[in-house]
């Protein structure tokens, strides 16, 4: 039978869903021609709020790959809209000219953000919140400028306005009702929802209706109802949404507020259907995901002529996706007379709970703070159930009780997963019957977490449950990676009492599962072997890419290099090399970098050794698992205020650590004095000068594990600096787990540890011995590539 | 585009290294030449299909996979099919090693 041509106006999550589920129920139907105005594949539009405040990168937003269309057979058009339908000949024509007829239509255009109609709204810096480009521009938009202002204090400004504090912007939110999510939220659980938010670092202009958007070219303000104005270098209106009816509307397709369907997502028009946002039913648009997949399913039925019952319309639930906010609602928000509230009010957890009764039925949801019950709650709602003989409320009780069972205490049929509707029993039986034992894969195999990740954790304590004491086994014990059951502490225990010599040697006696092992596993028993054996010749293949090449590897395959420049300190002479060397190579980028010295950047890796034997300086391991800088201030020799020679003891420091391998990289600072200009306080060791004698601080970190360091203890000479340091370094290169920086470790060890094995005279002697005889392993990299031909030939030529 | 047809010489195997991609230059575009520790040869496009791009040579080698060395994508060098849980396809060569000089076929 020849297929069917079907055509698809939209390509996002709605649409794109039908099309999953009619290659579900017959992919040979249908020969499938998509239209989209984005240049991009189906993605994940619920998630843009999460890669706005950074917990979600744009590529992982993508729900069909272009690999998905091809394996479908799909034809794709993006960047082209579809304009106008003519149902008499059953064509489309799109902006390019383009005329494609069909079989059957599906019009699931989505809907626009709502751009308020006042004067100024199409300055240059407004924009609405709804696609990868508006995400872009806030983005953008951020790195220029300051003040952001938001209109509209519902879920979508509210999740918008979070995204551009995330991005460092100021963001004044506007609202024009007494209470934020007011179609969401009652006002007990709107207030505590401001106060979180002020706190989160976000200001309210409330009942502000927006009267004018002034600016030149490119907006600089707000002008409201009351007189009052308010600057703004961007403005995000986010005030709601409308159906995209543009291309219907042009077609003699009937419109209300959006495409009017009946129960089978049918047109007044013969084989044209509508779906999602766009489409209007039972005089209700949705814009939740949720009825948009149910919408979705009836669809592919009808198409695929297993018409059912048809869809009915949905009971929505609604949850603020914002770091640090847990709140659920559904159903009538309001009290009337007869409806009566279930309220708990815990104002010293900051948990609210409301439950609207009528007739001895849920009809409304509110929860603010905890929405561990938002499920079942929900299920109770939407199913109608009789409820009189329920009531029970825990105060106080034990932590834990009451939880322990709440998975094998739940319905097989309760949902799980709101978004796609997925059920505790579907789930149980992809665990039991496939074999899946990670959220991800659960996903994988039934879609459920797939849409707002809202229901993971959810899943998670599924897996725990359903698996049992497999899942404990499997899952909780911290392996080294997927080649081996054997976690850090065991394999170098083994790689000890087994005199285990070499990577090949761990990988055989100890029976990993991929012969050659992985990204994971190979670097870290190479540092294992090496912290283990003095001797230990190094697998420089088993390193990962920036200390193979001894060179950081920049996006675009490039290298960048960066030589040492011992406590920062350089000289005329130095600089004039570097110069030179930046101009001979045509060196894309000359920075100073974090750690106080000068980084050339955008070199080729063919031109690394020349490069190093230019400079004829040792490289500064900026891209080692080592002792990357030892940061300086000036200190006495200038300063006024500098009580201690800080820059000779953190040449002094550098230049007897460097090159050691370390579980990650580790940082130093010496200050002179307590106002420490050299951040020792943030650093994995931070040496602060006083007046005859020097603190010492551990554990100190400012990246993405920001941690004030600890006061291990006061000393008085440099010979005990070095010493204790020295102890320190090789205690943590003992015990650390592979890529663990010393702020993690000390957390897990505790500073009363450290302290116990440092104050012990023997084993800090014992840990300094052992760390020297490591540290006369070494050779200058950049060195030995000038002259050894065959690391040249194997590591820096391309042919 | 590299122009279909044309065949690159690797002059001497046994030269090539092992554990780490040999990068080829042909027409501005770059080939990485892997010889695995079983004494196979692969040729696969010096270029990750990551949205944002990267090159391969110098990434991580075990057994028959290489490990991206920019977004740490396990990718088979037999075919150039990116694993699990990431997707996508690196342009793989077919390679001869019949005589002691290798030809790659593109």
């Amino acid at each position: 039978m020849k297929k069917q041509k079907l055509v698809m106006v939209g390509n996002g999550m709605a649409g794109v869903r039908v099309i999953e589920e009619i290659i579900k129920i017959n992919p040979n139907l249908y020969s499938v021609t998509i239209f989209g105005s984005e240049p991009h594949p189906n993605y994940n539009r619920i998630k843009l709020s999460n890669v706005l405040q950074g917990e979600t990168r744009f590529e992982e937003t993508i729900i069909n790959d272009w690999d998905w269309y091809q394996a479908n057979e799909i034809e794709l058009y993006t960047g082209e809209t579809v304009l106008k339908v003519d149902p008499e000949s059953q064509i489309i024509i799109t902006d390019k000219g383009r005329e494609e007829s069909y079989d059957k239509l599906i019009l699931a255009t989505g809907s626009l953000p709502f751009i308020l109609p006042v004067p100024g709204a199409d300055k240059k810096g407004v924009i609405g919140f709804r696609d990868i480009k508006d995400c872009e521009m806030m983005i953008k938009a951020s790195e220029q400028y300051k003040k952001a202002v938001v209109i509209g204090g519902g879920l979508l400004g509210l999740e918008a306005a979070k995204g551009l504090i995330h991005l460092g912007m100021q963001v004044d939110v506007v609202h024009l009702m007494e209470h934020l999510m007011e179609r969401q939220l009652d006002p007990v659980a709107s207030s505590m929802l401001k106060r979180e938010l002020e706190e989160q670092g976000m200001n309210f202009l409330m009942e502000k209706a927006t009267v004018e958007l002034v600016g030149d070219d490119r907006v600089k303000g707000i002008r409201f109802k009351d007189g009052t104005e308010v600057q703004a270098d961007l403005v995000v209106m986010a005030a709601g949404i409308k159906p995209n009816v543009t291309a219907a509307n042009e077609s003699g397709i009937y419109v209300n507020r959006g495409i009017v369907v009946n129960d089978f997502m049918e047109t007044n028009q013969p084989n044209i259907y509508a779906i999602g946002e766009c489409a209007e039913h039972r005089e209700v648009v949705y814009g939740l995901v949720a009825p948009l997949y149910e919408q979705g399913k009836v669809l592919a039925q009808v198409l695929c002529d297993q018409k059912d019952k048809g869809y009915e319309g949905s009971i929505t639930g609604t949850q603020l996706k914002v770091s640090g906010i847990d709140l659920f609602s559904a159903g009538e928000i309001y009290e009337d007379s007869t409806s009566k509230s279930i309220i708990v009010h815990n104002e010293f957890d900051g948990v609210y709970k409301k439950v609207q009764i009528r007739d001895n039925r849920v009809v409304g949801i509110v929860l603010y703070g905890d929405t561990k019950d938002s499920n079942r709650l929900y299920k109770m709602l939407i199913e109608k159930q009789d409820v009189s003989d329920l009531t029970s409320i825990a105060f106080l009780q034990a932590a834990g009780q009451g939880e322990a069972n709440d998975i094998a205490s739940m319905p097989a049929d309760e949902i799980v997963c709101g978004c796609n509707g997925i059920v505790k029993e579907t789930i149980v039986q992809a665990i039991q019957n496939e074999g899946v034992t990670t959220v991800e894969q659960v996903g994988g195999c039934t879609n459920a977490g797939r849409s707002c990740g809202r229901c993971k954790p959810l899943i998670q304590d599924i897996l725990e449950y359903t698996l049992g004491d497999s899942f404990d086994q499997s899952n909780n014990k911290k392996t080294l990676c997927g080649c081996t059951s054997l976690n850090r502490d065991e394999v170098v225990h083994d790689i000890r009492s087994k005199e285990l010599t070499t990577i090949k040697e761990v990988m055989n006696v100890l029976e990993w599962q991929n012969e050659e092992g992985c990204s994971k596993c190979r670097p870290a028993l190479n540092y294992f072997l090496g912290m283990v054996h003095h001797d230990y010749v190094d697998e420089r293949n088993s390193r990962l890419v920036n200390e193979k090449m001894h060179a950081n590897i920049q996006k675009d395959g490039t290298y960048s290099v960066i030589p040492r420049m011992y406590g920062g300190v350089t000289s005329a002479k130095d600089l004039r090399t570097i110069a030179d060397v930046a101009e001979k190579y045509n060196v894309g980028l000359v920075k100073l970098t974090g750690g106080q010295r000068i980084g050339l950047y955008g070199l080729k890796k063919e031109d690394l050794p020349a490069v190093w034997e230019d400079l004829g300086m040792p490289s500064g391991y900026a891209y080692g698992k080592t002792l990357r800088t030892v940061k300086t201030c000036v200190g006495k020799t200038f300063c006024r205020f500098g009580t201690q020679d800080s820059m000779s003891m953190g040449i002094e420091l550098e230049k007897r650590f460097e090159r050691l391998d370390t579980p990650h990289k580790v940082k130093m600072g010496v200050s002179a004095c307590p106002r420490n200009c050299a951040e020792s306080g943030i650093k994995d060791v931070g040496v602060v000068g006083l007046d005859g004698g020097w603190e010492l601080y551990v554990g100190g970190n400012g990246g993405t594990d920001l941690r004030a360091g600890d006061l291990l203890c006061k000393v008085k000479t440099k010979g005990e600096v070095l010493e204790l340091t020295g102890a320190y370094l090789q205690y943590y290169r003992e015990t650390a787990m592979y890529l663990e920086r010393t702020s993690q470790w000390l957390e897990r060890v505790g500073l009363e540890q450290v302290k116990e094995v440092l104050a012990d005279e023997a084993k800090r002697n014992e840990l300094n011995e052992r760390l020297q005889q490591t540290l006369a392993r070494y050779e200058e990299p950049w060195q030995k590539a000038i002259e050894d031909e065959s690391i040249r030939d194997t590591y820096y030529t391309v042919k | 585009m590299i122009a279909t047809g044309t065949q690159v010489k690797i002059s001497n195997i046994k030269e090539l290294p092992v554990g780490i991609g040999q990068v080829y230059r042909v027409n501005n575009e770059e080939i990485a030449v892997f010889r695995l520790s079983n004494g196979k040869v692969y040729a696969i496009e010096n270029k990750s299909p990551h949205p944002k791009g990267g090159r391969l040579a110098d990434g991580l080698v075990s057994g028959e996979y290489l490990f991206c060395p920019i977004h740490d994508w396990k990718i088979s060098l037999i075919d150039g099919t990116v694993q699990a849980p990431d997707q996508g396809k690196v342009k793989s060569f077919q390679v001869d090693i019949s005589n002691n000089e290798g030809v790659i076929y593109l």
